[in-house]
């Protein structure tokens, strides 16, 4: 189906799986968003963050081979950048079919995949040790709209039962649709069309009328209009130091890049 | 005072497209009774259920719930005594974990937080569901589903338990637990919605019949569930 | 595999930090629009609509079917979300989608979610409800104005998508406009057939079906809609067209070949600034930006007041 999602998360009991959730978010944005001002051609910057990265996956028990696989999901979207290669002006390297790759281009283009592949290793990272539950407490308590947060709580939790009502939609449809023998799928194109239209329709109905029985629930458990969650316990200072720790050390190789690796 | 009393009387009620589901339904039920509703698909089980704690609201007829008239003073009071069980536990476990939904309704009655939290713990009790709290509801089984939907209720505390289609879709050993688990509560007036007569029969000393949104009988379960006239007019069959 | 779906969630690192960033104080002020307005138009029931119908936008882009050569087409969903809830809700709905896919499944990064949100469920869904609605009051509300309104709507909703990001990842010097934008175009002008066909389809089934449900938020949407989309349309256009109207016609080699500029970009000291050489990364090219980021939040504003000023005047009444 090439869609096959599967939740990141695995169950533990590591250090972060236990951090506070709130620290863990902050410091994942800070982690990302140090690794993407990291200066382009600081070479020596990005190992050093690989082996901050790596460590982590030690500590929350996650393989270090299996997140630097798995990170390799967004690879695809460099084809994006790929024009990079011969369209920066700087000495040329090699000829590829007849366009010339600059030495510039390859460093520009090897910059954003490292980027790109070290910061989907750390939303990887926070997505493995939390649940994705937490992860929504934490994004309340963090002032995110309430509204926007009940809204996708209500989503993941049908997200797997909408996902299993597709799923035996697909079966039905794949069940009637015979290939001839000739290897081609039935139909006309507009027909085919016409029959996924129908499906996405009839998961609409459903979710529609799925969505007002929920309504009915919520309202006979004395629902009001406003959502009402148990208050979030206390931020401790162990959490945020720990928390700390990671970032402070990505500044500092930060820091050493823009002085001597620029 | 009339505690854990349903009192529905000459309620009749149509959908906002025209249909009529129920026409003139009378009965009362009293304190620590356990009612069966039984009638064929379409004879306004689901829509009867829904009225009595206010979700569809009729302007015509009358309904008290422990001697208060449902209007929109008593409702919140009302929703807080009367615990409705879905019959897809799907819709009524909408939180991701079981936690939350069983502080829902405790939450939503405003009760502090070390309450909510004791409340819950005290309902997973008492459908043998402590060891859940923490679990997410997508994957659960359907009967241990069905076992934290009666949860999600009973820590509201309800004097009176309404329930649709309590077996509808467990397997024999989850029906049988279901069951027990109606045995066991003895603190509610109960009135369960139902195909299942042998869960009526066993579990209900008295049975109301429903048929093209009409109360058609109404007595005992081992009379009305055995007369197999009476069953078979109305589309049901004797257990 | 590029999968269709893939190629408009950016990945963290394909685009700048101020790029990202202006994507996100455009999102954060539409989405704290869509909260407001959703609130008054659907209550207390906008939380469970919204959210299992987030679930449903999600699922149903699973569903695909075959086109031809081994591609099949695919749903994103904003339109057809926007024209069943309206715009503001479909906003809120595929935020959560995005958001959802982002924090789950890592598909699309954190930084730049806030450029995804917009191109896929807001851009998406505003033009896409622009498009239908204008064919609703120009064909009344017939089997063909739904048709080709949809049809119409979803095909330019993504092609809009796939335009602002090709724009977003030129700006950040990431990939040249020159080939970017026919590329990311050329793709989804058959990627939008594949969704255009599945949206009407939907909706036709839906108007078999429940035809009550198609008429609702039509009712409902404000004249904030057609001003918001045509803001952001404008947006759009000046951004794009500024390049065009760069006093020097032949910019693109002059600059590329101007070794001055590859030297101030290497002095960068952080990449806080974009240092790539296109000549569209000019200072006047990013007042161009700033000026058209403005302009939809000033659009955004008049017309949630507009909207404000309509309904206390119904309510008077």
């Amino acid at each position: 189906m090439g869609f096959a999602f599967q939740e990141r998360y695995q169950a533990g009991d590591s250090p972060l799986h236990l951090l506070d959730a709130r620290v863990k978010v902050v410091a994942t944005l800070l982690l990302i968003l140090g690794i993407v001002l990291t200066p382009q051609f600081a070479w020596p910057a990005y190992p050093l963050i690989w082996a901050l990265l790596a460590g982590l996956s030690i500590i929350g028990g996650i393989g270090i081979g299996r997140l630097a696989r798995t990170a390799t999901l967004a690879l695809p979207f460099t084809l994006a950048a790929i024009t990079l290669l011969f369209t920066t002006p700087g000495s040329p390297l090699v000829q590829v079919l007849g366009l010339t790759i600059t030495d510039a281009g390859l460093g520009r283009f090897l910059a954003i995949v490292l980027k790109s592949w070290l910061a989907v290793q750390a939303a990887l990272l926070l997505a493995m040790t939390t649940h994705f539950t937490d992860l929504l407490w934490a994004l309340n308590s963090l002032r995110l709209p309430a509204t926007l947060i009940a809204i996708i709580s209500f989503m993941y939790r049908y997200l797997f039962t909408l996902r299993e009502e597709t799923e035996r939609l697909l079966r039905a449809r794949a069940s009637r649709m015979a290939a001839s023998p000739t290897g081609r799928a039935g139909g006309s194109l507009a027909w085919r069309a016409r029959v996924a239209g129908g499906m996405v329709g009839n998961l609409f109905l459903r979710s529609y009328e799925r969505s007002e029985r929920v309504y009915a629930a919520m309202l006979a458990r004395g629902y009001k209009g406003q959502l009402r969650t148990l208050n979030a316990p206390p931020l401790s200072r162990r959490a945020v130091l720990l928390g700390a720790v990671p970032v402070a050390i990505l500044l500092l190789i930060e820091l050493v890049a823009l002085i001597w690796w620029r | 005072m009339s505690h854990h009393t349903i009192e529905v009387d000459n309620l009749s009620f149509c959908y906002p497209d025209g249909h009529a589901a129920l026409h003139d339904v009378t009965f009362h039920i009293h304190m620590g009774e356990k009612v069966a509703l039984v009638g064929q698909n379409g004879s306004g089980k689901s829509t009867l259920l829904l009225h009595l704690n206010g979700v569809l609201r009729s302007t015509s007829g009358s309904i008290k719930v422990g001697g208060l008239p449902l209007n929109d003073a008593n409702l919140g009071q009302i929703r807080a005594w009367v615990g409705l069980v879905f019959q897809n536990p799907d819709d009524q476990l909408f939180s991701p974990r079981v936690r939350q939904d069983v502080a829902f309704g405790p939450l939503h009655m405003g009760l502090p937080d070390a309450e909510v939290n004791a409340r819950v713990e005290k309902a997973l009790a008492a459908v043998r569901m402590s060891d859940y709290a923490d679990r997410v509801s997508f994957h659960l089984s359907i009967g241990e589903k069905k076992r934290i939907a009666v949860a999600t209720v009973l820590s509201m505390d309800p004097q009176i338990l309404v329930m649709d289609e309590p077996s509808a879709g467990l397997d024999p050993r989850a029906r049988r637990n279901l069951i027990n688990l109606l045995h066991d509560l003895h603190d509610q007036t109960m009135l369960l919605s139902t195909h299942d007569m042998r869960l009526a029969a066993e579990v209900c000393p008295r049975t109301i019949v429903l048929s093209g949104g009409r109360v058609v009988a109404d007595g005992p379960t081992r009379d009305l569930l055995y007369d197999a006239a009476l069953m078979e007019q109305h589309g049901l069959e004797t257990p | 595999m590029f999968s269709p779906i893939l190629a408009l969630h950016i990945p963290d690192g394909f685009l700048s930090v101020p790029v990202s960033l202006i994507g996100w104080a455009l999102t954060i002020g539409i989405i704290f629009l869509a909260l407001r307005q959703t609130r008054d138009q659907l209550g207390e029931r906008q939380i469970p609509l919204m959210g299992v119908l987030a679930a449903f936008i999600f699922a149903a882009q699973m569903i695909n079917f075959p086109v031809a050569g081994g591609t099949s087409g695919h749903l994103l969903g904003g339109v057809l979300a926007s024209i069943l809830l309206g715009p503001w809700a479909a906003v809120l709905v595929m935020t959560s989608v995005v958001a959802v896919q982002a924090l789950l499944f890592q598909d699309g990064g954190l930084l730049v979610l806030g450029f995804n949100i917009f191109n896929m469920g807001i851009l998406n869904a505003f033009i896409g409800y622009a498009v239908y609605s204008a064919a609703q009051r120009v064909l009344g509300s017939s089997r063909i104005s739904l048709i080709v309104g949809a049809a119409v709507g979803a095909w330019l909703g993504v092609q809009l998508a796939a335009l602002a990001t090709a724009l977003q990842l030129a700006i950040s010097g990431t990939s040249p406009l020159n080939i970017a934008l026919p590329a990311m175009v050329g793709v989804h002008a058959l990627i939008g057939v594949g969704e255009a066909l599945i949206t009407v389809g939907a909706l036709l089934f839906i108007r078999q079906t429940r035809p009550d449900l198609l008429g609702e938020p039509a009712r409902s949407a404000t004249r904030g809609t057609a001003l918001v989309a045509a803001g952001l349309v404008i947006a759009l256009a000046v951004t794009l067209i500024s390049p065009l109207a760069d006093p020097n016609p032949d910019g693109l080699e002059r600059v590329a070949e101007d070794q001055g500029f590859i030297e101030t970009a290497q002095s960068a000291p952080y990449e806080i600034l974009p240092d790539y050489t296109v000549p569209f990364i000019s200072d006047q090219a990013l007042t161009t930006i700033a000026a058209g980021v403005i302009g939809v939040l000033i659009v955004a504003g008049i017309s949630f007041a507009v909207a404000r000023v309509n309904r206390r005047a119904s309510e008077s009444t």
